[in-house]
């Protein structure tokens, strides 16, 4: 089995990021939408925790979220791949079931 | 594969029902089939034609409409959190002694076990809310 | 109908502040009827939900607590609670609510339907799911 996470809250305001991570299993897939999106950015107080859980978790981030919000591309810690609604659907198929971390 | 989606806010407070609808239509322009899109807590107030957004913004109400009638979706709103909320269909608003409805095309009232049927018949059932 | 599948329901949110909890456990109630695999998990501020002595009264809402007690009743007896929540917020078992089942298979003793678990096997539980339900 494997799950797919989405995260659609600013990890500086709520704790849905960090209970994500903590249970989220080794190949699990973690996506951040909507307001989620600025958990992906560098230099936060909260980026460390999404590095450090990069080599059991495969993040990504979506697109459109970050464009709406003005957040450069260059501004995403690194490892994290951006991806479109289409690719938000992949996700979802690709994995058993999709956790959505409200 | 067989998609159903739950949308747990209303339009508009939330960008839920935004983000339900792209995911939506790109699953359906991607080939995927949606078995149903359920309408819950908020969510139901997705549900009401007279809702009357300035010309400049999305008409979210229309929109979920518009898609319903292209892809023949099932848009369902529960019934228990639609009468909370004051989201009726004809039938709903006779049998709780209301004067109007107010229930968009495309949409229909029914019970939870709508949500249910969606999880056990669903390939994949993904949640969109605050 | 297809075969059985292993349904969890996620509660995440405290009761009252908002009405997630309350919905959740009507979409429990009914989903009950249709002889799934039913399991909750009540973790971060989820557990408050299932706190002893709740009261209503001076705040006008419904008390919808007492229904948990309902669950067990309608063969919903894997209760999952975290461990790792309930000690962020100074709770323990004796904060909760007593919640039990009768086995019927053994002569309809009472058992608990509460287990604490840690975040590493609630992770697990939420793995091996079949569909989720996220509140």
């Amino acid at each position: 089995m494997s799950q797919l996470h989405t995260v659609n809250k600013s990890p500086l305001e709520r704790n849905a990021l960090e209970s994500a991570i903590t249970h989220a299993v080794k190949g699990n897939a973690l996506l951040m939408i909507e307001d989620g999106v600025y958990g992906a950015m560098q230099g936060t107080h909260k980026s460390a925790m999404v590095s450090e859980a990069m080599s059991d978790i495969s993040f990504y981030v979506m697109g459109p979220d970050l464009k709406a919000r003005g957040i450069d591309e260059t501004r995403i810690i690194e490892g994290i791949k951006i991806v479109d609604y289409s690719g938000f659907v992949a996700l979802v198929a690709e994995h058993d079931t999709t956790q959505s971390w409200l | 594969m067989k998609f159903s989606v739950m949308i747990s806010e209303g339009p508009y407070t939330h960008q839920a029902s935004d983000t339900a609808y792209n995911f939506t239509k790109a699953a359906l322009e991607d080939g995927h089939e949606c078995f149903r899109i359920f309408f819950y807590h908020d969510g139901v107030n997705n549900g009401t034609r007279l809702a009357s957004p300035p010309q400049d913004d999305r008409d979210i109400v229309n929109r979920w409409s518009a898609l319903a009638k292209e892809y023949k979706l099932d848009l369902v709103l529960c019934v228990a959190a639609a009468q909370r909320r004051g989201i009726a269909d004809a039938d709903e608003a006779k049998r709780n002694g209301k004067n109007a409805d107010n229930i968009a095309p495309g949409f229909r009232i029914s019970g939870l076990g709508q949500l249910i049927e969606a999880g056990i018949q669903s390939d994949r059932l993904i949640t969109f809310g605050d | 109908m297809p075969e059985t599948k292993k349904f969890l329901y996620v509660n995440r949110k405290a009761p009252y502040g908002t009405i997630y909890a309350l919905e959740a456990l009507e979409v429990v109630l009914i989903g009950a009827a249709f002889e799934q695999d039913v399991s909750l998990a009540f973790l971060d501020d989820g557990v408050y939900q299932i706190t002893k002595g709740q009261d209503t009264k001076d705040v006008g809402m419904k008390n919808f607590s007492p229904t948990y007690k309902a669950l067990g009743d309608y063969d919903v007896n894997k209760i999952y609670v975290e461990q790792e929540s309930l000690d962020a917020r100074g709770l323990t078992l004796d904060d909760l609510l007593p919640l039990t089942w009768e086995d019927e298979d053994d002569d309809w003793a009472k058992k608990d339907s509460i287990k604490v678990i840690s975040a590493a096997e609630m992770a697990k539980i939420m793995e091996q799911s079949d569909v989720v339900f996220s509140f």
